[in-house]
């Protein structure tokens, strides 16, 4: 330990192409450096925009480490500043969405700012006269991220003043994005009350990996998925009777392991990719009466069918989040500590769709995503014998090699064997580049 | 036939003494086959279908839940969990005819390992008297606290 202290360099060569040290899963020096480094230099998701609808209503998550404030500071303009008062560190706003009014308002020494960030006034301000505050950081209103994009309603920010764009972060990713918000015959998404929190004592890095790790659903999930299989064969319920809903969402999870090579992974540049290509476990669910017609009216019936038959599983956006197309679901894994992450699910509703498709969406999340669920508690329990597992002295590398290619680059779209472990080796590449991107920058203007 | 309000408070007890004991099976039968056992996400939430709630379950996720935890590989009930429910006396809010709804402060332990969780919960249960026994018609569990980010809850208030 104390060995990766303020050098990203040394961090970045804990990833080689087949392996991972696994100081970047156990070291609170690694996770330093993935805060101020990986998390500044790439865009991170921060909120949707109908969680803040008007006018002064604000969002408080984190960015990382760094905690943030969304905010609606026009009817089409939202901010994202730095939640801390440039005074004292305040936090400026403790309760997790509200609204503000005009401006924000320091509770400790009543220093407030105009919903952008800027200083609007600080209380017999003439006991500042000639010290030089107006010249410091601390006399320039609340501190703003680097850049905020609103990308179809979800907004993404860079902590970093300078780097890279959003455009080229994302590329062609944003079709799985796309593909999502397209579902809803409005084209647009509105957040569904709110999210589960659920708190995992790991790393965040392995949550994100085990969205496309398709390898394990099979296995650990054999005590819910499997005992569901055998208790629906049990009711020996005629043919072409609907089936138990528990069967539609969690049994194909027990689909074997042609059914995942088959679905097939796609990776994009910058670490994201996704799961289905070709199919996914979220193909067969049951049609909703009145929904395809609704998607015919707007988009006409061939880009209907187009919308309507990707069946993206997972798609991940490098670093943290991961995106369920089909079923309109975000999960966002925050980082709080080498060995401590919490895991946010949302739901979004279709507008202008009907409201089964939300039910399902909101059952889905419940019984897979949740804290009481039967589903979620394997994952939980094999990501947290990992975290402790990883500290065996001389096995210190984990590998990620599945159906490795020896020419194997990251700078192209690719698409393979839906059993690969590309995806995690795509998401390291990216962890490595934004690691030591900043510096790396630096060097080049050199 | 009638019950008398001691027979429902003493139902209430003998419910949670099932859970604690792990005697799942005896609880299952207590259920009519088309209750919910219901768990909000949100402070006061009052739609189960269409936002997201911790538990909306029905009698095959139930029975789903109860048989998982006796598993061959249910690997994260290796070892098994134990709960403790400290229930205050049931307010009986409704007596009519043949249904009942009940209302009980609880306080929920759930161990594992070197881990314990303490839980804040009023429960609300909707009983009917069928051919002399009371049943379950359906359960609903909020918890204090809703809004914290929880760890894994694995066994049932």
């Amino acid at each position: 330990m104390g060995f990766h202290v303020g050098n990203p360099k040394s961090a970045a060569d804990l990833v080689q192409a087949h392996q991972v040290h696994r100081d970047v899963y156990i070291s609170p020096d690694v996770y330093a450096l993935e805060m101020k480094h990986v998390f500044a230099n790439a865009w991170v998701f921060v909120g949707h925009e109908s969680q803040t609808p008007k006018k002064g209503d604000y969002f408080a998550t984190q960015i990382g480490n760094q905690p943030v404030i969304q905010v609606r500071h026009k009817p089409d303009d939202i901010h994202v500043l730095l939640n801390r008062c440039p005074h004292k560190g305040t936090k400026i706003v403790i309760d997790r969405q509200g609204n503000t009014g005009k401006f924000f308002r320091c509770p400790y020494h009543a220093w407030s700012f105009k919903t952008d960030g800027c200083l609007l006034a600080i209380p017999l301000k003439k006991g500042y006269e000639g010290t030089g505050l107006e010249k410091t950081q601390n006399g320039k209103g609340m501190k703003a991220v680097g850049a905020v994009k609103n990308y179809r309603g979800f907004i993404f920010a860079r902590l970093a003043d300078e780097g890279i764009s959003f455009e080229e972060f994302f590329g062609d990713s944003l079709s799985s994005l796309d593909n999502m918000v397209d579902r809803s015959p409005e084209g647009r998404l509105e957040v569904v009350g709110p999210p589960l929190r659920y708190m995992h004592y790991c790393n965040w890095k392995m949550l994100v990996e085990n969205q496309t790790d398709t390898c394990h659903p099979m296995v650990a999930h054999e005590s819910s998925a499997g005992i569901a299989v055998k208790l629906y064969e049990e009711l020996n319920l005629p043919k072409g009777a609907p089936k138990p809903a528990a069967m539609q969402i969690i049994a194909p999870f027990m689909s074997p392991y042609e059914f995942f090579e088959g679905m097939g992974i796609r990776t994009w540049p910058n670490g994201h990719g996704h799961t289905g290509v070709h199919h996914s476990i979220h193909s067969d669910y049951s049609a909703i009466p009145g929904y395809f017609e609704a998607m015919v009216e707007t988009y006409g019936e061939e880009k209907a069918k187009t919308i309507l038959d990707e069946n993206r599983h997972n798609t991940v956006y490098f670093p943290n989040i991961m995106i369920k197309g089909p079923i309109q679901q975000l999960r966002t894994f925050i980082p709080l500590a080498a060995d401590k992450t919490i895991v946010e699910s949302y739901i979004y509703r279709l507008v202008g769709a009907p409201d089964e498709l939300t039910a399902r969406t909101a059952m889905y999340n419940r019984m897979i995503n949740a804290p009481t669920s039967i589903v979620g508690h394997d994952d939980l329990e094999m990501y947290e014998r990992a975290q402790e597992g990883l500290h065996v002295n001389g096995l210190e590398w984990v590998n990620i090699s599945r159906l490795l290619e020896d020419d194997e680059n990251h700078e192209g779209e690719a698409v393979l064997n839906g059993t690969t472990e590309r995806q995690m080796r795509n998401q390291f590449d990216a962890w490595r580049k934004f690691m030591t991107y900043d510096q790396d920058q630096q060097e080049a203007a050199k | 036939m009638s019950v008398s309000k001691d027979q429902i408070i003493d139902f209430i007890y003998e419910e949670a003494r099932m859970l604690d004991e792990g005697r799942h099976d005896e609880w299952l039968a207590l259920w009519l086959t088309d209750g919910h056992y219901w768990m909000p996400l949100d402070y006061k939430q009052s739609d189960p279908i269409n936002e997201t709630s911790l538990l909306y379950e029905d009698m095959f996720m139930l029975k789903l839940r109860v048989e998982r935890l006796n598993g061959a590989r249910t690997f994260s009930q290796k070892p098994k969990s134990r709960c403790h429910h400290v229930i205050q006396r049931p307010f009986i809010d409704e007596m009519n005819g043949d249904t009942f709804v009940t209302n009980t402060s609880m306080h929920y332990v759930e161990t594992r390992l070197d881990e314990q969780q303490l839980l804040a919960l009023t429960a609300r249960h909707d009983l009917t008297l069928v051919d002399g026994q009371l049943r379950i018609a359906n359960k609903r569990i909020d918890i204090l606290n809703c809004d914290a980010a929880f760890r894994n809850i694995q066994l049932l208030p």
